[in-house]
């Protein structure tokens, strides 16, 4: 949002997946299932920024991450990154890109090849990339990253078995970081982690951004996480970004009544019984048959006529703030219903 | 980082514990059934490795006058020769020991090729999905169509005998079981988040599919190979039966059993002590192999 170019910038981004279709389904003229995961999000993340991607599970956030890294190949839209348009890039561009932006994953017991010392997980990334002359190098930049992120280097002949889940986010930390790369997609790296872990590895990860000068897109479906770490805060419903901007106003003024329910979800210490909680009605729809006009329509407690004909705009609703929903103009809230 | 890295560091990893194989052969171990018929399959290589110290006679020595001689215990027969001779006076008991050699060699032979190859075409098929594993898997689905024996005896017949042929007959069709079960399980671990991470730091696609798929998924082929193994000496002893086989004067177990069968009325052992010997051996191997499978599948322990 500053004047400078962003680091990343993601321009309608769409990832569908299409179910198998079988030869039965051929004959009876079935037509080809195709999961929207994510459909035509936009967004840019400037250099040093952490950018927190919220939604509930299934949502397609962690789809919208993989398909920036093309861990998941997009269908459509485009993702530049520094300039470059990573979605145009040949397979040896690729490869050499993929030094400069990693991904830190969920769950800290599948993220690592459990047949791998510690040592040649965190080293392999060293190794294809060519960034170190001898195998020696590679064992001393190892040791020093593994430090970094608070293990000890005696620990690189163990295995992951041998570890905590704590101390496995840490590893799978290292191996990310290793390559020194300047975009990192952190795909709910403490969803998995107890309350107390979480908040260490949150706090390493805040360190190691500003010592290695990182850019984060941080996915989490936990607000306070997200409020705590945040700069900018995009809000995702059903493969759609609803809300976009600056930490501050989308959590303190949301303006979409997703986000608006999801913040009467935080319970709050200091006022009790203050906020009353917003409870959305039924489960989120399926991504195979979403729901026509704005995706958020079928639990949302102002819906009218035109939200359930007509897909709602990209407004912007203050500086760097944008929201999508037919009846923002009415400046309506969830979070003062009971006030009123 | 300073307060929370204390708080690491101090906290010592988990003790080392034994790696999963590891743990999995002592759960083999303790399993006396299984172990013993280790043991019974380890005996009959042995054998086959040792058989000009082991075997008492020259197993291509025909001597006339010892023509269907009956076993030592029975009227007639001498210690020389304790399970008897055959139509040609052939000690039966060297041919048995010699005949190991070729249903062990050929079993094994069998075996390896037929689980490289279904572990190459396995990845692919698993794991770069697509047309590859359109291709594959529907050759594999004809070739499973066919009924195993005819279609050895098939190309056998084409082919002509000979212990090249007869394992080449066999690898045919053998590696589509190992194939079936490496793409299974590949198409379970590549989606695994430690792949994904694999694919984001740039490794190449035979660099995950060998280095970081494979060595995780090895153990179930291990177990199902060695199945296999007893499946593929039952039909190299069908294809020497029907004269398919290796040929004589080389001892072969299912060519002994055929030998016997014109004197089955006179000379019982002729055709009985082979058979034994080839129940013994896929009935151990079998055996071993259960026990394998229980050690490996982890739903066995605890």
């Amino acid at each position: 949002m500053t004047g400078s170019a962003p680091l990343l910038e993601v321009d309608k981004l769409v990832k569908e997946y299409r179910g198998g279709r079988r030869l039965a389904d051929r004959l009876t003229g079935r037509p080809e299932t195709v999961v929207r995961a994510v459909t035509g999000v936009s967004l840019s993340i400037a250099r040093g920024e952490i950018v927190g991607l919220i939604g509930e599970s299934g949502c397609g956030k962690s789809t919208l991450g993989r398909s920036i890294l093309r861990l998941h190949e997009p269908t459509s839209g485009r993702v530049t990154f520094d300039g470059t348009d990573v979605t145009a890039l040949a397979a040896p561009a690729m490869k050499a890109m993929r030094r400069r932006m990693q991904i830190i994953f969920q769950d800290p017991y599948a993220s690592l090849n459990p047949r791998r010392t510690v040592g040649e997980i965190v080293g392999l990334p060293l190794r294809l990339h060519g960034l170190a002359r001898s195998p020696a190098e590679v064992r001393d930049l190892v040791a020093a990253m593994i430090e970094k992120v608070g293990l000890k280097s005696a620990h690189l002949d163990r295995y992951p078995h041998q570890f905590s889940g704590g101390q496995r986010q840490r590893i799978g930390i290292a191996r990310a970081l290793v390559s020194h790369p300047e975009f990192i997609v952190c795909d709910e790296p403490v969803s998995a982690l107890d309350v107390s872990i979480q908040a260490q590895i949150i706090q390493l990860l805040t360190d190691l951004k500003s010592e290695m000068g990182l850019t984060y897109l941080f996915i989490s479906h936990d607000i306070s996480v997200i409020g705590y770490l945040s700069d900018r805060v995009a809000v995702m419903y059903l493969g759609e970004l609803v809300e976009f901007g600056p930490v501050e106003d989308v959590l303190a003024r949301p303006r979409h009544p997703y986000t608006q329910s999801l913040m009467s979800a935080v319970p709050e210490v200091d006022r009790p019984g203050h906020r009353h909680r917003v409870r959305l009605e039924g489960d989120l729809p399926s991504p195979l048959a979403p729901p026509p006009g704005c995706r958020f329509h079928t639990r949302c407690p102002f819906a009218t006529d035109i939200c359930r004909r007509e897909a709602p705009r990209t407004e912007t609703v203050g500086p760097g703030h944008t929201a999508a929903c037919h009846r923002l103009s009415e400046n309506l809230s969830l979070l003062d219903e009971e006030q009123a | 980082m300073s307060a929370t890295e204390e708080i690491i560091a101090a906290g010592p990893a988990e003790p080392a514990r034994e790696t999963p194989f590891r743990r999995n052969m002592r759960a083999f171990a303790a399993n006396p059934l299984a172990l013993g018929s280790a043991v019974v399959v380890g005996l009959f290589i042995l054998m086959a490795i040792f058989a000009p110290l082991v075997a008492p006679h020259d197993p291509a020595d025909t001597d006339l006058l010892r023509r269907l001689q009956p076993p030592a215990w029975l009227p007639g027969g001498d210690w020389a020769h304790p399970l008897g001779c055959d139509a040609l006076g052939r000690d039966i008991l060297s041919r048995i020991i010699y005949g190991a050699r070729v249903s062990i060699f050929i079993g094994a032979a069998v075996v390896l090729v037929a689980t490289t190859i279904g572990i190459l075409a396995g990845l692919a098929a698993g794991y770069l999905r697509g047309w590859v594993d359109v291709a594959i898997s529907r050759f594999v689905d004809i070739l499973l169509g066919f009924p195993y024996l005819i279609f050895a005896i098939g190309l056998m017949a084409m082919m002509g005998p000979g212990l090249g042929n007869i394992i080449l007959a066999l690898v045919y069709k053998e590696w589509v079981i190992p194939c079936r079960v490496v793409r299974g399980e590949t198409l379970a671990a590549r989606e695994l988040e430690y792949v994904e991470a694999a694919r984001a730091i740039g490794a190449s696609r035979g660099y995950i599919m060998l280095r970081e798929i494979l060595p995780n998924i090895l153990s179930p082929v291990i177990v199902v190979s060695t199945i296999r193994m007893a499946h593929v000496i039952i039909l190299e002893a069908s294809l020497s039966f029907l004269g398919l086989g290796v040929q004589p004067p080389t001892a072969s177990w299912g060519a002994m059993v055929a030998d016997g069968r014109a004197f089955i009325l006179q000379a019982w052992w002729v055709s009985t002590f082979p058979g034994v010997a080839i129940l013994l051996l896929v009935l151990a191997i079998n055996v071993a192999s259960q026990g394998l499978r229980d050690a490996f599948d982890p739903r066995f322990h605890e």
